[in-house]
């Protein structure tokens, strides 16, 4: 037996459409089975709200009179990427403040910005015949501004690793504070309620899907940075440490905040909370079984962050039930475990999703392009010194 | 017996003086200190919590504020904006007292005020900087 997605769609407007939550589509299946479980669900719904450094945002300021080529920007004091037309430019979300440091970056002002808050802008430019103004300093917000898109080129990753610290002294990382002699086990993954452990294959999600996005609706514009879907899995096909990753646009003008905060991480840096869901679609029972997956199946790794290295030691495996019990045992020790994503507003992501599916003001659609399902990660190797020379 | 938790502030001419174990031995108070910011010179400031004879407690509150101590409850010691706040648990990581904790299906962040020590470790925890401790 097998659905679409258009007959899907059709149940969408007709108000005949299944959907459920995927930690609700967790108990179905255990109770009912994987095939009477797509008997009765069309749709599942996923969420995640979590730390995600790969995010940021563009905007066109609108042209000034005489008109700039804005090459150095400032939004409330925090740099931001203007290396593109006149006044395009792009916030990044871990820039600092160059006043107030890591306490405020990018991904406040975009919070900000989201928020209907008034931003400072200073810009200056170098001063061309088409562009004769050097420098510009006033106020923007939402309304004064043209286009204003997120575009994250790192999202929703599938499955993220453990961080603890076998060192002497507290580590300050985007982990959080990892505390002395493996005092604490941070992770940040949504487990069973995660977009693309629902889908651990990409089957449904590809190029073009609409989703969730920070309160509005976005969509996949590509595979996200370090996709990597050639990683060890579990037998019935669930990666076991960090794997695929979604490239995620859509209108900042329509999100909120209650979906996107700007956040520090202490003596790391600014970060950016984005709030994803996925719609997946039930097309058939292997469709069910996956997005049937319990945090109980769902493993991922833990590492020492104190070695300050590109490949760290792997110092065992857990669940994700584990990690949410509050403890794990690891080296013969009770570790206490902490996340570092909102569980809390993953399921409301999902729970909102689930409503707009219902209500039939969001529909699904299929890929127009599919993500890879097999790709490695490349890594840098530093060049060195010969003969006034950098060589590889 | 009772026992109070209060904040002292002591002027910097009175930090150089052995005002706890003055405290012990004189008033016999148990003094458990929780945080303390001392440094020779300036303004210190620390939270004690004091268990002892009620009486005693009384008069050894008497005597701190005779040396130029200031003696205030510690009361409104943490705060944590939970309007603003998400439930991410990330402060979970640092409260070793289990003060913070995620509770219920819906992993709801919660604070447990009677077991915060007030370490203030939380502050520097919390990504969308929303706890203050005073003390």
């Amino acid at each position: 037996m097998k659905r679409t997605v258009s007959e899907i769609n059709e149940k969408i407007k007709r108000g005949k459409v299944v959907v459920v939550r995927a930690d609700e589509m967790t108990e179905i299946v255990r109770q009912e089975g994987a095939r009477e479980a797509f008997e009765k669900v069309d749709v599942v719904t996923t969420g995640t709200f979590g730390p995600m450094c790969s995010s940021g945002a563009f905007l066109n300021l609108g042209q000034s009179d005489p008109p700039i080529k804005m090459s150095r920007v400032w939004l409330n004091d925090v740099p931001v990427c203007a290396d593109l037309a006149a006044v395009d430019i792009y916030i990044g979300a871990t820039a600092i403040s160059e006043k107030a440091g890591m306490n405020y970056g990018g991904g406040h002002v975009i919070q900000d910005f989201v928020d209907g808050k008034s931003i400072r802008l200073r810009a200056t430019g170098y001063g061309t015949d088409c562009y004769p103004r050097r420098e510009i300093e006033t106020y923007i917000n939402k309304e004064t501004v043209n286009q204003a898109f997120l575009f994250n080129p790192r999202n929703a990753y599938q499955n993220y690793s453990c961080a603890t610290n076998g060192s002497e002294r507290a580590l300050y990382t985007y982990m959080g504070i990892l505390l002395p002699k493996f005092g604490n086990i941070t992770y940040s993954s949504a487990g069973q309620l995660s977009p693309l452990l629902n889908d651990p294959y990409y089957r449904t999600v590809g190029i073009g899907t609409r989703v969730f996005l920070c309160g509005a609706e976005g969509y996949v514009a590509w595979q996200g940075t370090q996709h990597k879907p050639s990683v060890k899995r579990t037998k019935k096909g669930f990666p076991v440490e960090p794997a695929g990753s979604l490239a995620l646009t859509g209108d900042l003008k329509k999100m909120s905040s209650r979906f996107l905060r700007g956040a520090r991480f202490h003596r790391y840096g600014a970060t950016l909370f984005v709030g994803v869901g996925i719609p997946v679609p039930v097309l058939d029972d292997e469709m069910a079984s996956f997005t049937g997956v319990g945090d109980d199946e769902l493993e991922t790794s833990v590492f020492d962050y104190s070695e300050q290295k590109r490949s760290r030691r792997k110092l065992g495996s857990v669940t994700y039930e584990e990690l949410r019990s509050g403890k794990v045992e690891l080296l013969g020790k009770s570790i206490p475990t902490a996340p570092l994503s909102s569980y809390k507003v993953a399921r409301e992501i999902a729970e909102t999703l689930k409503s707009w599916i219902a209500k039939g003001d969001f529909f699904l659609t299929e890929p127009v392009q599919p993500l890879p399902v097999e790709g490695d990660l490349k890594v840098l190797e530093a060049g060195r010194r010969k003969g006034g020379q950098v060589v590889q | 017996m009772s026992s109070k938790r209060v904040v002292l502030t002591f002027p910097p001419e009175v930090v150089e003086q052995p005002v706890v174990a003055i405290m012990v031995k004189q008033y016999e108070i148990l003094t458990n200190i929780l945080r303390a910011q001392v440094h020779e010179g300036e303004v210190g400031r620390m939270l004690v919590e004091l268990e002892g004879d009620t009486k005693k407690i009384r008069a050894a509150i008497k005597y701190l504020k005779e040396i130029g101590v200031t003696v205030e409850d510690a009361i409104r010691d943490i705060a944590l904006d939970e309007s603003s706040c998400i439930s991410c648990g990330a402060c979970t990581a640092v409260c070793v007292p289990g003060a913070l904790s995620l509770h219920g299906e819906e992993q709801e962040l919660l604070l447990n005020r009677k077991k915060c020590i007030l370490c203030g470790f939380c502050v520097d925890a919390c990504p969308l900087q929303l706890i203050k401790v005073k003390f």
